[in-house]
């Protein structure tokens, strides 16, 4: 027995920060921004904060499925970085959403939801659990370095859920890492020693962006086409990819590498930028209220991030 | 032999006439953006079979084709 998505949800603070408003802050333009990456504004965490957007996501999704709190067997959350190193993320939904029930979270960076299924897959597969909550919490404005036009420009914030419950949606899982440092990478931040030495490196995403395309448009492809293999399908059969939305320009590269047409990708990227592990989350559940998802379609999930990981997994809806 | 099957990459992916492009020309002549140039660079990986570094001191085809002679060799 394995699981399908029985809800889903999703909560973006109100902040809107168009590209505009990022040229005050750093040498750019809206131009650059759009033909580079195809985000227009992104969302910032300023009026409300982390746990707040995950409780609301995740009571969204728990609505949507039809569960009660008290129904889940465990809760996963994926993110970055919490709103407190301990507890962690997934205790504190758990306190809001008054839940009784094993939590903990994991950190995959960008990858994280579809790490998430390939646990709650095993799960499932031992028999014991019925309902499972996923949540995504990523505060990413938190994290940039706000004098690098590089990177600040790419990232926003957001919150996801996903429930899942028994049953045969999920055709097939594929995760994957391979350890490297270098090409992107976020400093755990600054301490202090006994003496008063400062340790550490502040905490902000460094990325070499040249070597993150490759490692994302190869990664996205080779993910899609090892899930419609072990599912015995041909990517042609796919209605609908929800790709990791970092950028555009790698999603374009990645759907035209599968020999796939644009409409077949479901992109929000134009409004919310890259919000880590939440991406995924939040462009899967407008997929799902847009109303165009229908019984029977095949859709594939795919995400890469630092780690470097990668993953993809396939559901016929 | 590398220049002929660089410039046939670089003129499939920006859907130019291949005589558009010269040794000399410059990627930003061609209208090649950081990305464009990332885009390319993987195609000339697997049409050589190596390993290239993105590399911003890359203005020219020249520069290209002989960071590719320096690799293949």
């Amino acid at each position: 027995m394995s699981f399908r998505i029985l809800g889903t949800g999703s909560a973006a603070p109100k902040f809107t920060l168009t590209n505009d408003q990022m040229a005050e802050i750093v040498e750019t333009s809206d131009e650059w921004i759009r033909q580079r990456t195809g985000i227009g504004s992104r969302r910032i965490c300023k009026d409300e904060n982390l746990l707040d957007l995950s409780v609301r996501a995740a009571e969204e999704a728990l609505a949507s499925a039809g569960v009660r709190p008290e129904e889940l067997d465990l809760i996963i959350c994926t993110t970055l970085r919490g709103e407190l190193i301990t507890p962690n993320h997934a205790c504190l939904v758990q306190e809001r959403i008054g839940a009784s029930c094993p939590a903990f979270d994991i950190n995959v960076a960008c990858t994280g939801l579809l790490y998430a299924l390939d646990i709650a897959d095993c799960y499932f597969a031992r028999g014991k659990t019925k309902k499972i909550l996923i949540v995504a919490a990523e505060e990413m404005s938190s994290i940039v370095d706000w004098t690098d036009r590089s990177t600040c420009v790419l990232f926003g914030d957001g919150t996801g859920a996903v429930v899942l419950g028994e049953g045969d949606g999920l055709r097939a899982v594929t995760v994957h890492a391979e350890g490297n440092r270098e090409v992107l990478y976020i400093p755990r931040g600054e301490g202090k020693l006994f003496d008063g030495t400062v340790v550490g490196e502040p905490c902000c995403v460094k990325m070499d962006g040249g070597e993150v395309y490759k490692f994302a448009v190869n990664a996205m492809t080779t993910g899609v086409q090892k899930v419609c293999e072990e599912a015995g399908i041909s990517p042609s059969e796919l209605d609908f990819v929800v790709p990791h939305q970092a950028n555009l320009r790698i999603i374009k590269a990645a759907m035209s590498r599968l020999h796939l047409p644009m409409e077949r990708a479901f992109v929000n990227i134009e409004s919310y930028g890259n919000t880590s592990s939440a991406s995924l989350y939040i462009a899967l559940d407008e997929l799902v209220r847009s109303g165009k998802l229908e019984r029977g379609m095949n859709v594939a999930l795919t995400a890469f991030g630092g780690g470097l990981t990668s993953g993809a997994a396939l559901f016929k809806w | 032999m590398v220049f002929e099957k660089v410039r046939k990459i670089l003129a499939d992916y920006k859907e130019i006439d291949e005589s558009a492009i010269e040794l000399t020309s410059t990627l930003e002549d061609l209208e090649f953006d950081s990305l464009d140039t990332v885009e390319v660079m993987m195609s000339i990986e697997e049409e050589f079979d190596v390993q290239l570094e993105a590399d911003e001191n890359i203005k020219t085809v020249e520069d290209l084709v002989k960071l590719i002679e320096a690799n293949i060799q």
